[in-house]
């Protein structure tokens, strides 16, 4: 029988950054499995709400590994052995009484190729609300059009809701992945790599798109550009053979990291 | 990063210890026509301070070239820095030039009296400078922290320097005009001091990646009252 994970603790009062900005995520001792080989060793740390949390390192550093952690995508590979805890708000995700499609609901993603349904821009996100039983038209509209804005599309796409959403850019394809995976209204927008394919203009438009976001949302963000890290995260978080090395705010990590792989990394001067 | 962009950071560190050795070279010969009475010298030493104007702009285009690379950690701090540094350099050769210009001045009347506290200040000054350098070079951060504290010495020579030439002044009107002078002169070392010291918060800054600037000197209580005499 799946219990439903505890809704969000209420704001804690403002009274300095942390305490605006309590812990919703936190990793114990994670360690995770290939088969044999190991992705992730002993990971401990707590991602922020409301805040944008980047995941930096060179490729298999285990950072998207983590990232798929949070939203248990990582359960649709059979070889996958994984000790320690993940919790949200608390909750363990990896209980055994855990609702899988309810913690998916909550935890939304966005992947690095867009990857809208090949229906229309309404259905791509009427869709998701319609298996969560939103039937009525009044209100579906509502969402659509709510979501759109919130992904700062809607201006560019209003007169044409009922075109195929492939017809849109790759930017606009990707800011229509944004609104799908808002209007559902999760807690928490995982992104891996969201710009990486798109242009300096599209890219800036994501990243606008996910300054705004954060009031609402605890977004984390897999990226390997470093500048972009930079401009929109938070804290930064650097891996590098399934290691933590360094979790820290963003200014600290960029402009004077504590660990000597960090430097080097951040520099471009790893291995 | 690149080798390109590693070679561009060397040529840039390059740049400004080729600043650093001209600005002091022109500082050290703008008191020596001072004390030498020397107008052929100051003359040269403003015409010289082209040099460290050209090399000023030479540092921050390369470091707005490299910035634009956007650079991180370490190699982020070194361009800051570089183009502070390129910065005090430049007006440490215009202090330079102003000492030149008033010992021309200076050189159309007899000398007041011997100088004993300008050439002072002129050495401390210019020692800080060198170990800024040094510092910079080494990577000495903790070597650039004392050097931020020698300031105060020279602050306090100035001071006094100027209670002493203000009492010229009173007593003696004929002298006004080369006290004045001289006023500028030692002001110009105080400040050639003050540049040196922000030199060497900038290394902190570089090595540490901790802002001290404002914040060691404060701790510090000041030295006391030097032994009087121009």
């Amino acid at each position: 029988m799946a219990v439903p994970l505890p809704s969000l603790p209420s704001p804690a009062p403002a009274t300095g950054a942390d305490a605006r900005h309590p812990e919703l995520i936190t990793f114990e001792r994670l360690s995770l499995w290939y088969g044999t080989a190991q992705a992730l060793k002993d990971i401990t740390f707590g991602i922020r709400e409301r805040l944008v949390t980047a995941f930096i390192g060179p490729s298999g550093c285990g950072k998207s590994t983590l990232l798929r952690c949070l939203n248990r995508l990582n359960d649709l590979i059979d070889s996958v052995r994984l000790a320690g805890t993940v919790r949200l708000a608390g909750q363990d995700i990896y209980a055994p009484e855990v609702d899988v499609i309810e913690l998916r609901r909550r935890v939304g993603m966005v992947f690095q190729r867009s990857n809208p349904f090949p229906k229309s821009i309404y259905e791509n996100i009427a869709y998701a609300l319609r298996l969560q039983g939103i039937k009525r038209r009044s209100e579906l509209d509502e969402v659509v059009e709510k979501s759109l804005r919130a992904a700062a599309l809607w201006d560019e796409v209003k007169d044409r809701l009922h075109a195929s959403a492939l017809g849109l850019s790759g930017g606009q394809q990707q800011r229509l992945c944004i609104a799908r995976a808002i209007a559902i209204q999760p807690d928490i927008l995982l992104m891996d790599e969201p710009a990486s394919a798109l242009d300096p203009i599209a890219t800036a438009k994501i990243e606008d798109l996910i300054l705004d976001l954060k009031r609402d949302y605890t977004i984390v963000i897999v990226t390997h550009n470093m500048q972009q890290a930079a401009r929109i995260s938070d804290y930064t978080a650097f891996f590098y053979l399934g290691e933590l090395i360094e979790y820290d705010t963003t200014a600290h990590i960029f402009t004077n990291p504590s660990h000597k792989q960090t430097e080097d990394y951040v520099t471009g001067r790893f291995g | 990063m690149s080798v390109h962009f590693d070679q561009s950071l060397d040529a840039l560190k390059q740049q400004l210890i080729t600043m650093v050795s001209k600005a002091a070279r022109a500082v050290d010969r703008a008191v020596k026509a001072l004390l030498e009475r020397d107008d052929d010298l100051a003359r040269q030493v403003i015409a010289d301070d082209t040099e460290l104007d050209e090399l000023e702009v030479a540092v921050d285009e390369l470091g707005v070239n490299l910035l634009s690379k956007a650079p991180l950690a370490s190699d982020l701090r070194l361009i800051t820095a570089a183009m502070k540094f390129a910065q005090n350099l430049e007006r440490v050769g215009d202090e330079a030039t102003t000492i030149a210009r008033r010992a021309i001045e200076l050189g159309r009347e007899p000398q007041l009296k011997p100088y004993v506290d300008l050439p002072r200040m002129a050495q401390l000054a210019l020692a800080m400078l060198h170990d800024a350098l040094d510092a910079f070079i080494r990577r000495d951060s903790a070597r650039a922290r004392e050097i931020v504290l020698r300031d105060k010495e020279v602050d306090a020579l100035n001071k006094q320097l100027h209670r002493e030439l203000a009492s010229y002044m009173v007593e003696k009107p004929s002298t006004i005009s080369r006290c004045l002078n001289l006023m500028v002169i030692s002001k110009a070392l105080e400040r050639i001091a003050d540049h040196a010291s922000n030199l060497a918060e900038e290394v902190v800054y570089l090595y540490e990646g901790r802002d001290v600037r404002h914040q060691l000197k404060k701790h510090t209580p000041p030295p006391p009252p030097p032994e009087a005499g121009a």
